[in-house]
């Protein structure tokens, strides 16, 4: 029998502790609003180049159009992804995603586990590959993708990502229909407290600011500056005159990039955005996202060497 | 003789990929064997998620000895020559030899190739079969440079016979083959070797795998009927998906489970798609005929039997359900409040096509289009227009949003709700049909008018700003639409001159493309008409253009529209005889006699046209028939011989005065009944009439062709039988256009 995990921060504590121990760096949140774990630097820009890499972390992730003032048992706009990311991509990387599944608690004797095609496709991150998305007795609670692009570059080697979306599993784990319900810390502690107890009221206050309130003219203006200061920093000579070293700011320009694309989905949010238009954002965020991983395989940890 | 047992082994293979990428393994492999020689009594390819496997049987253990001969330049040629023939053979000049022949000592090289074994050969072929295999969409994965579907893992090759097991030496791309495989991942993990096929589908079962995809199929299918029948409910039969649930497990366990009441009563197509798309269930229905239960099919045995799984599948599906048990509900609070009318607003900001405008745009164009074919078919031009106007509705719906598969049919549910009858309902159901080539044709003429207007919009508007499908590239389904305007006029017996119609929505897309030069568009629309043949449309379009006080023409770009609106429909109309064509070649009707029937008047009415190619046809089955072609053909041939031998054409009329023998005057005695039995067939549109009286002029016209020689030397008679022919010919051309007919 396995031990089933009883909160929800436990299935995270156990996902770090395993990852770690199978030799992953275990990285703390990107300090930055983002869509999906994928836009963590440690997975867009460490999938390019040729170093080896290998890292897990949690990353809280923002989709303004989720939002449902908390009142839904399975939406929310400010949720958490766990994701691994390897380069190059082990060959048991399947054998040691299932181990993943047992250590947070599902018995493989029990449980039907499938891997159902599903090929992943990142239009603002110019980024695709192909895989699954795995089914536990039929719901997704995964997805599992070998990238053979990120930012227009092939992947040489390929990486293989692992997203989990943690609500949704840390619920079908705990037995919650409804994610608020669940407890996020451990039931039987001086404290205990649920999901809902510590993001609902958030959630509501989002969701009117999204989309209600949120300035979308200074929003506009918000994503031209990013777009512009991207466009500033990767046009900076190589060599830094200060130091007199060669230092390309891949990362810093890319944070540039998470931003116009965080900002792109406040406004879509608002409903601003019209059915061409967003085409056209699209691919501004794109364009970015080129440019810096053109940037960050002109830095050592892209595999530049002089 | 050997047999040959290949498994490539990989992570999961996408289901819908699986049965292409079986017999694609059996060709590559196959042909390629063949092609070096070495043949085999049988093959049979299987797939399961993880593997593609070949067993073939009765392998030459080696390829035949071959033997060449090649004839060389003569002995004396320059060295220059003789080195050139030695890099062609490779030989050396030790090698050739010397023959005495009619033109001197030649040179001839004689090359042998001896025989390679089997296991050589195989891993040639596998290998090229491997990194050349035509997955639709393929990876790299690691650190290699191999593609595959998926990462490959094992490489199983061996060749057995009576004298025992010999693993075929292959490596590609690191991965070493063997004789080992994989059972079940999870009932059975671990490598175990195996001897030949037999051994090796006997252990795969014994280690839960079923390597046949059509046995799971039916196991599948067997299991699900037998558990409906038990409790007294039917599966819903589903073929497509019954192959891709197939394709998703080794080792299959069908489960029953049950749908929460809440959810009961949303439409049972809401329910089926949910099940379906998502899930991959199948819908199972009760006595009263409504979706009650559903068949999940997993991919192993549990110690509880399922339970876990069951409940887990049935949690999945509630939160599916809900979610569309809200989307209803909003929906038809939406209906209430704003009506169908309402709730289509928002597709006034959806781009059906930037050229085209918006999907409010084209409603507003099919409304308008649907009221004027409304007669044409049936239909009352008020509720053909009504059903236009909301038949799109649900594309912003909720629900649609959510399950897009289910535009039209929420469409139905959603105009019956807001209080639509009298065939409005069903025409927002029926509107997309046909979809294909063998999908059912609306009957309800309300469907029908709409979804001929959605098509011809569709058809007219791609075609006026130049989209149209090239080769295999088909973007905006047109090759689907005329299809489907095509079948809904021939299934319906409906008899529509359709230029005037294409011509006239040209037209209107150029003038609403061209902007400014909607004037030029109009004017010149109708020019356009005129020169299809339509004067009295010609007329009526100006007239209501002007009445509708558009401006004289004067534009610039006037030349080119106006030649854009003489060509279009005019191509738009060829591109459905093309498809026609296609149509009716799957239905056995021969192309040239579609040719035949093309090359006449009203080639726009295509019911008309299919019914003289079905005529046509007929007559060409029978004996009278075809002969008659014949002697159509001969007449044909000796009067356009003689027309352009002398430079006249023979029309004034053969007298019966000049004829000189009894088979030249029985001839002109049938072409007289004939023409009598002909004329009022071809005006009352009856071809099978008229054909048979045609067919009736075989007899006189061999018999004629018998007796008297054209070309005589009276020139008086020549004349006279020449007109005759002219006759002949103008008789049989009123038919069709006997003369694209081939053989």
């Amino acid at each position: 029998m396995t031990d089933t995990p009883r909160s929800f921060q436990e299935i995270i504590l156990r996902l770090q502790s395993y990852w770690a121990a199978k030799g992953c760096v275990v990285l703390q949140p990107y300090d930055m609003e983002v869509g999906a774990g994928t836009f963590h630097p440690a997975t867009t820009l460490r999938s390019l180049g040729t170093q080896p890499w290998s890292a897990a972390y949690v990353q809280p992730s923002r989709r303004p159009t989720d939002g449902r003032y908390g009142d839904s048992p399975n939406r929310w706009q400010h949720y958490y992804q766990y994701q691994v990311i390897i380069k190059p991509s082990p060959p048991n990387l399947q054998d040691l995603y299932l181990g993943s599944l047992e250590a947070i608690g599902i018995d493989m004797e029990l449980h039907d586990i499938r891997f159902v095609e599903d090929d992943w496709e990142s239009p603002t991150l110019g980024a695709w590959g192909l895989g699954w998305e795995v089914w536990c007795d039929g719901m997704e609670v995964s997805q599992f993708t070998y990238f053979q692009q990120v930012g227009g570059h092939d992947c040489h080697p390929v990486s293989g990502e692992l997203t989990y979306g943690l609500e949704r599993l840390a619920m079908y784990i705990l037995g919650h229909d409804d994610g608020n319900e669940m407890p996020f810390n451990d039931p039987k502690c001086p404290i205990p407290l649920t999901y809902g107890d510590v993001f609902r009221e958030a959630e509501a206050q989002y969701a009117r600011w999204n989309f209600d309130v949120a300035d979308t003219d200074l929003l506009l203006q918000h994503f031209k500056d990013a777009e512009a200061e991207c466009a500033r920093i990767l046009e900076q000579p190589a060599v830094d005159p200060k130091v007199g070293r060669r230092i390309v700011m891949a990362q810093p320009a890319y944070d540039q990039c998470i931003k116009a694309s965080h900002i792109f989905n406040l406004l879509d949010a608002r409903g601003v955005i019209s059915v061409t238009e967003r085409q056209a954002y699209i691919g501004r965020v794109r364009a970015l996202a080129k440019r810096c991983a053109d940037a960050f395989v002109q830095t050592p940890a892209g595999g530049w060497a002089a | 003789m050997p047999d040959l047992l290949i498994e490539l082994f990989s992570e999961e293979i996408p289901a819908r990929m699986q049965a292409k990428a079986t017999s694609d393994l059996k060709r590559l492999v196959t042909d390629g064997l063949v092609e070096a020689g070495l043949t085999y009594a049988s093959a049979g390819a299987f797939s399961t998620p993880r593997r593609l496997t070949l067993s073939v049987e009765g392998l030459l253990d080696q390829s035949p000895t071959t033997r060449e001969e090649r004839k060389g330049p003569r002995a004396d040629a320059p060295d220059k020559a003789v080195e050139g023939f030695l890099r062609g053979a490779g030989l050396t000049r030790d090698r050739l030899e010397l023959r005495g022949t009619p033109k001197g000592d030649v040179l001839f090289a004689v090359i042998e190739r001896p025989g390679r074994p089997a296991a050589q050969i195989v891993a040639e072929v596998l290998e090229a079969t491997i990194r050349n295999f035509p997955w639709p969409k393929s990876m790299r994965w690691g650190s290699g440079t191999l593609r595959w579907v998926r990462p490959l893992h094992s490489i199983l090759c061996i060749l057995s016979s009576e004298d025992g097991t010999q693993a075929v030496p292959l490596t590609v791309d690191g991965i070493v083959a063997g004789d080992a495989t994989e059972g079940h991942r999870f009932m059975a993990p671990g490598r175990f070797s195996v001897l030949n096929f037999e051994d090796y589908a006997a252990k795969l079962k014994r280690s839960f795998v079923m390597l046949d995809p059509v046995e799971r199929a039916e196991a599948i299918w067997n299991d699900a009927t037998n558990l409906a029948f038990a409790q007294g409910v039917d599966v819903v039969e589903d073929k497509g998906l019954l192959a891709e649930v197939a394709g998703l497990v080794e080792w299959p366990v069908v489960l029953m489970g049950g749908i929460g009441a809440d959810y009961l009563d949303l439409p049972s197509e809401v329910l089926q798609s949910s099940m379906k798309e998502h899930q991959k269930f199948f819908s199972v229905r009760g006595k009263n005929a409504k979706i009650a239960k559903f068949i999940t099919v997993a991919n192993r045995e549990t110690s509880d039997n399922g339970a876990t799984i069951l409940a887990g599948n049935e949690k999945v599906l509630s939160a599916r359900l809900a979610d569309a048990k809200f989307f209803w509900e909003n929906d038809l609070r939406t209906i209430h409040d704003v009506g169908l009318e309402g709730m289509a607003k928002p597709l006034a900001e959806v781009t059906f096509h930037n050229k085209l405008g918006t999907v409010a745009d084209k409603i507003a164009r099919v409304e308008a289009l649907a009221r004027e074919i409304g007669p044409l078919v049936g239909a009352k031009p008020d509720l053909a227009a009504e059903a236009a106007r909301v038949c799109k509705a649900d594309l912003a719906s909720e629900m649609v949003y959510e399950f897009p598969e289910l535009q039209g049919v929420m469409g139905k549910y959603y105009a019956e709700a807001a209080g639509h009858d009298d065939g409005v309902p069903e025409a927002c159901a029926e509107h997309y049909s046909p979809l294909g080539p063998n999908d059912d044709v609306p009957t309800n003429p309300i469907s029908i008018a709409v979804a001929l207007a959605d098509k011809i919009d569709t058809l007219t508007g791609f075609w006026a700003i130049d989209e149209k499908p090239t080769g295999s590239k088909d973007p905006f389904a047109l090759r689907r639409a005329a299809l489907g305007v095509i079948r809904l006029v021939l299934e319906k017996g409906i008899s529509i001159e359709i230029a005037p119609i294409l011509g006239a929505r040209i037209s209107g897309h150029l003038g609403r493309t061209k902007g400014g030069e909607r004037v030029a568009a109009s004017l010149n629309a109708a020019h356009a008409l005129a020169e299809l043949g339509r004067p009295r449309e010609a007329k009526t379009l100006y007239e209501d253009e002007q009445s509708a006080g558009v401006p004289k023409p004067g534009s610039e770009h006037e030349d080119q529209v106006l030649e854009e609106i003489r060509t279009k429909p005019v191509n738009l109309v060829s591109f459905l005889h093309d498809r026609l064509k296609v149509y009716l070649r799957d239905r056995g009707v021969r192309h040239d006699i579609i040719d035949a029937s093309i090359a006449m008047p009203q080639n726009d009415d295509l019911t008309l046209l299919v019914k003289r190619a079905e005529a046509l046809s007929e007559t060409l089955k029978t004996d009278d028939g075809e002969n008659l072609i014949q002697g159509f053909k001969r007449a044909n041939n000796i009067l356009t011989q003689a027309e352009e031998a002398d430079g006249v054409e023979y029309s004034y009329g053969a007298e019966v005065k000049f004829a000189e023998t009894e088979e030249e005057r029985a001839l002109f005695g049938a072409l007289d009944a004939a023409e009598a039995k002909i004329k009022p067939a071809m005006e009352a549109q009856d071809f099978t009439a008229a054909m048979t009286a045609m067919a009736a002029l075989r007899g006189p016209i061999d018999a004629f062709f018998e007796a008297v020689k054209i070309n005589t030397d009276n020139q008086t008679v020549r004349r006279n039988r020449l007109n005759l022919l002219h006759r002949i010919r103008k008789i049989c051309l009123s038919v069709a256009d006997l003369t694209k007919l081939e053989g």
